[in-house]
């Protein structure tokens, strides 16, 4: 017995670090993991506080830059309501599913260099935010909500490596999945494509109806470069992001009206199955 | 006295803190470099402080850059892992002396801080990048970011370690 005790009092600072870091690494596999509610996030009072603080400063620096996005934005729109029809450029192609509403929010932290990268928007439970709602800017897809608080919200952006979206070629309805290698930032890869789709550099991407998060339509990017090796059945495709992710500031959160609904009917037949 | 250091560690804490994610989380050096200067809270640590007591501290810290950068449980590891192997840093790097009250960091002969904050401010980044990119096929990956990030956040620390120690007669 004497023999255990003082094996623990030697070696107590080992055992202590191996405590922690088994805690710290359970964390990040959390924090790794899809569907699983996170320890640990930017979206509580401090961390929230501290960023909405430093948001309130820096916020003046880029006010002209953001005022001209947001102009272009109601330009575009109201280019839509005069014409009564909708451009090539810029929004989905066809009217949206009035099962969707927009909520905007702002940005108050935002990091693009690493290779898993978050957002955290000045919104979150007060104003009905909810995990697995889309995040879009003006221009396109920013990401997936990952956390909430009473206040604050924490999003994974698309530049994260985690990140799965199911995205399609407009003009061809042949979708794949949207993930991130850590390369570069703004250019996104994607997957699945497979070798019948025709694929051409300048393509545009959009978002696939088939989930609650995105409706039909909502604007990705564009097609950089793709190659597919001779023995191969999928395209890898580079895909230029619309949205500058260093610069988004004004966001929409989009939630689905019948969302939980659906969700939980797609939960019951995977649980059956 | 000794209320007086603990004070100027929580001090420390704070700033060190808030630099990190205020300042340094925002900088990209090309593209991709984000330098951490929060270690420097263990690296400066009293000398012959508590070594449990770092640990628990150095959890806490890297747990608050955790909480700041969504990061899971990234840094709190690596703080920790510096944190435990700290007294073999400074063995090697200063000789056994350095367990006697006397020495300083900011004293030391500059070759032997280099030495110090390099190894450890390297020895945090592999942990730090190996935990968070967490892909053995991207262990180039995992060596790239931590040889360049850890070359910048090592001049950083030197240069503050230079700028903050106080001038001893």
């Amino acid at each position: 017995m004497q023999q255990i005790i003082f094996f623990f009092l030697r070696n107590k600072n080992f055992l202590l670090f191996l405590f922690l870091f088994v805690i710290s690494f359970m964390l990040t596999v959390n924090s790794h993991s899809y569907h699983e509610s996170k320890f640990v996030t930017s979206a509580n009072f401090l961390s929230g506080g501290v960023y909405s603080f430093k948001s309130n400063i820096t916020d003046y620096f880029d006010l002209e830059e953001q005022n001209e996005i947001l102009t272009k934005e109601n330009e575009r729109l109201r280019a839509i309501i005069a014409n009564g029809s909708i451009t090539n450029e810029g929004l989905p192609s066809q009217v949206l599913d009035s099962n969707y509403s927009f909520i905007s929010a702002k940005v108050i932290n935002n990091n693009y260099a690493r290779s898993k990268n978050y957002l955290t928007l000045n919104k979150g439970k007060q104003d009905s935010l909810k995990v697995d709602m889309g995040v879009i800017s003006s221009q396109g897809v920013v990401g997936i909500i990952n956390a909430t608080s009473n206040k604050y919200a924490s999003i994974q952006s698309v530049l994260n490596t985690n990140s799965q979206v199911v995205a399609k070629f407009k003009k061809s309805d042949h979708y794949g999945t949207l993930k991130w290698d850590a390369n570069a930032t703004n250019i996104v890869q994607l997957v699945e494509i497979p070798r019948l789709a025709p694929v051409a550099v300048g393509d545009t991407i959009v978002t696939d109806g088939k989930s609650t998060i995105f409706p039909e339509g909502i604007l990705i990017g564009t097609v950089s470069s793709f190659e597919r090796k001779p023995d191969e059945d999928y395209y890898s495709i580079d895909v230029q992001l619309f949205t500058d992710m260093t610069s988004v500031k004004h966001v929409y959160v989009i939630s689905h009206r019948d969302a939980p609904e659906i969700q939980q009917l797609e939960k019951e037949v995977e649980n059956a199955e | 006295m000794q209320s007086n250091e603990t004070l100027v560690n929580i001090v420390r804490f704070i700033t060190l803190v808030l630099v990190q994610v205020l300042i340094l989380n925002q900088v990209n050096l090309a593209g991709y470099i984000n330098p951490y200067l929060y270690p420097l809270f263990i690296l400066v640590f009293p000398l012959t402080g508590n070594k449990s007591l770092l640990i628990l501290i150095s959890f806490a810290l890297g747990l608050t850059i955790d909480m700041f950068s969504d990061s899971g449980g990234v840094h709190a590891a690596a703080s920790i892992f510096i944190a435990w192997v700290r007294p073999v840093a400074l063995k090697y790097s200063f000789g056994v002396s350095y367990q006697l009250n006397t020495l300083k960091i900011s004293t030391a002969p500059f070759s032997q801080q280099l030495i110090y904050i390099f190894a450890m401010v390297l020895m945090h980044h592999l942990v730090l990048f190996s935990m968070e990119i967490f892909n053995v096929n991207q262990i180039l990956l995992i060596l790239k970011s931590t040889l360049f990030t850890g070359i910048f956040s090592g001049i950083l620390m030197v240069f503050s370690v230079l700028l903050f120690s106080r001038k001893s007669t």
